[in-house]
């Protein structure tokens, strides 16, 4: 007990500030003042993998390390699509996973969000439209926005959660600090 | 066995392919098939692991094996049981895939007994997959899986693409282990080639490949104190894999080493001071580590939760071919970074760690064992890091032939085999995750264990969905 509280104590707060919010990532304008006057500051995500190689979950992994401290932010990955506001949705959409997307949209409450994850999540990536894939999440949910990347970085990861509830927790966090 | 796989008679000689590891070396055994309709002997008698593997060679290619179990594995609706994706491409349009298959589950029947189906859609952040278990209250009688679900027509995929780009699909297969399929996939290259790769380059490739295995392995360590309720465990190792993550990108300009391995080398060579970085920041975060194992350790609710924890006896392991780290945990004797050293492996050579209990404290034991020996191993491998250039120029054949690649990855060996045509294309890429292996291990670890120690197990073997569903 004495080595785990030492550790704490030693290590102390090791959280970075948040990314602003990025414009460019947005692809639709739709919902997003419904979905705040109803949030405020608190978000449940739903992650959905839709075919990822599982690169993308581990960088949303990291959002939730001390150092990105998603939590810190007010911000939630939660186990059930019934108490999200959010679906935070990788791959390049296999066919196989098409009922099960679709279901997990239709469970998530109204307002809801969608944010597409990763060049496949985007555009199909390098696995593109076959037998297999369908080539994009746009294909299948209206996305609001899409963060890019292979996988992209918990920074871009964060900054299109933050872009998709309009909100600028860097700064609101540098005048609380 | 490592793999089973075949080439359907439509894109020139048919065969079925088993690669088999015999001491140091790969037994390669090949049958023809002339016609999609000729059966072949199964071999799920000899190794159990094969049912699978066949079944998902009838999905793919349309040629079945002799065997009891003919249901579909890696098929559920994408495509019917007439197509075959690797013969000719299935005509699908935009709704293909969206209905939902009976797939006949394997019942469990008596006083009391229930189902509980889970997934594909997972309580947590992790890949899709389907669970069906039937139990006595929270006993656990019997687990089925079923997989498939991340199926994304890759081995298809390959034969539309140069073989000079393939090892940027191979990178995106297993999304954890990015380097172990890229350079297994540019070693079978390079073997077509008849291609000797820079000394230094080979070094680098070792590097990235050890410093995969430590992120992983730091990653499931937390995972894995969480999951006993641990959090501090989570925070701490998450915190140490991030140190980890951005000395890396330091270094090779990525966190995760996509596309760092290339046919004929590697894509970056890093300076001397980002080399010493890294080696410093290495120490750093092995010393962390054995702090961490004595908090582990010393933990009664850990050691409660983990010891005894899913199963699987060396016996057991023996018979299934439990293989990779998983089986290390279980006394399989196996690390072909130790048994058959590939550059730079023969230069500087692990020490297996192996554990015999193969419940969840051995696994977990044999990633704190390996997370020192990898370390130990980086660090020499940085500080004798040979000079030269870090990539050779690449001509193919203009023949066909047919390479194996085989790379020891963090969670076991990596198989690529890759056949071209006289024209330079590629005719047949088969890759494998040691996940085939373990999957069916898993079914037999929870056996009377409880329900609510499921993840707990099915963390502790950490299995591969996208890269055995393909």
């Amino acid at each position: 007990m004495i080595k785990t509280l030492r550790t704490i104590v030693g290590i102390g707060i090791v959280s970075e500030l948040p990314p602003a919010q990025d414009d460019t990532l947005r692809v639709r304008e739709a919902l997003q003042q419904e979905v705040l006057s109803v949030l405020g500051r608190a978000l449940c995500i739903r992650h959905v993998d839709a075919g990822s190689c599982n690169a993308c979950e581990l960088e949303i992994h990291a959002l939730n390390n001390p150092i990105y401290n998603i939590e810190g932010l007010g911000i939630r990955f939660v186990a059930s699509p019934r108490h999200a506001d959010m679906l935070l949705v990788t791959g390049p959409v296999s066919r196989h996973m098409l009922t099960a997307l679709r279901r997990t949209y239709d469970a998530t409450p109204d307002p809801k969000l969608v944010v597409a994850v990763g060049d496949c999540g985007c555009n199909g990536g390098i696995f593109g439209t076959s037998y297999a894939t369908v080539g994009s999440v746009s294909a299948v949910l209206p996305v609001d926005v899409a963060v890019p990347g292979c996988p992209p970085s918990p920074v871009r990861l964060l900054q299109g959660i933050l872009t998709a509830i309009r909100q600028s927790v860097g700064d609101r966090t540098l005048k609380a600090l | 066995m490592l793999s089973l796989w075949v080439t359907p008679p439509d894109v020139g000689s048919g065969a079925v392919h088993a690669a088999l590891l015999v001491d140091s070396a790969v037994l390669l055994l090949e049958q023809e098939i002339r016609d999609g309709s000729e059966r072949y002997q199964g071999l799920q008698e000899l190794f159990p692991a094969a049912a699978r593997m066949q079944r998902a060679a009838a999905d793919l290619c349309g040629v079945r094996a002799d065997a009891p179990d003919q249901r579909p594995w890696l098929r559920h609706t994408a495509w019917t049981s007439d197509e075959a994706p690797l013969a000719r491409a299935p005509t699908s349009g935009p709704e293909s895939g969206s209905a939902v298959d009976d797939y006949s589950f394997v019942r469990v029947a008596g006083d009391g007994v229930h189902e509980i189906p889970v997934g594909p859609v997972h309580a947590g952040i992790i890949e899709p997959g389907h669970f069906r278990f039937s139990v006595v209250g929270e006993k656990v009688l019997r687990l089925e899986e079923r997989l498939g679900y991340v199926h994304k027509g890759v081995e298809r995929r390959f034969t539309e693409l140069d073989p000079l780009e393939g090892h940027r699909l191979a990178a995106r297969i297993c999304g954890d282990s990015t380097v172990a399929y890229s350079w297994a996939y540019c070693q079978a290259l390079e073997a077509l080639a008849g291609l000797q790769v820079p000394v230094r380059a080979t070094w680098l490739r070792g590097i990235c490949l050890e410093v995969e295995r430590l992120q992983n392995h730091l990653g499931d360590l937390g995972a894995l104190g969480n999951d006993a309720g641990f959090a501090f465990g989570l925070a701490q190792f998450s915190r140490l894999k991030e140190e980890l993550l951005r000395v890396t990108e330091s270094v090779f300009g990525q966190r995760y080493l996509m596309d760092v391995v290339v046919p004929g080398g590697v894509a970056i060579d890093p300076s001397a001071d980002v080399i010493a970085r890294l080696s410093s920041v290495l120490r750093d975060i092995a010393a962390r580590v054995r702090l961490l194992r004595d908090i582990y350790d010393d933990h009664s609710g850990i050691r409660d939760r983990f010891a005894g924890a899913g199963v699987v006896t060396p016996e057991l392991a023996r018979q299934l071919g439990l293989t990779g780290l998983a089986g290390r945990a279980s006394l399989q004797l196996r690390d072909l970074r130790a048994d058959a050293p590939w550059s730079p492996y023969h230069a500087l050579t692990p020490t297996p760690c192996i554990r015999r209990e193969g419940d969840v404290a051995a696994r977990v034991a044999v990633r704190f064992d390996e997370v020192a020996e990898s370390s130990r191993l980086t660090r020499a491998f940085l500080s004798d890091l040979p000079d030269g250039p870090v990539t050779a120029p690449l001509a193919l054949p203009r023949e066909p032939r047919l390479a194996i690649g085989l790379i020891e990855g963090w969670r076991g060996p990596v198989l690529v085999a890759l056949e071209i045509t006289a024209a330079g294309r590629i005719r047949r890429c088969h890759v494998h995750d040691p996940s085939w292996q373990n999957w069916p291990a898993l079914e037999h670890a929870i056996i009377s264990n409880i329900v609510p120690d499921f993840p707990l197990i099915n963390k502790s073997f950490n299995l591969s969905y996208s890269g055995h569903d393909l």
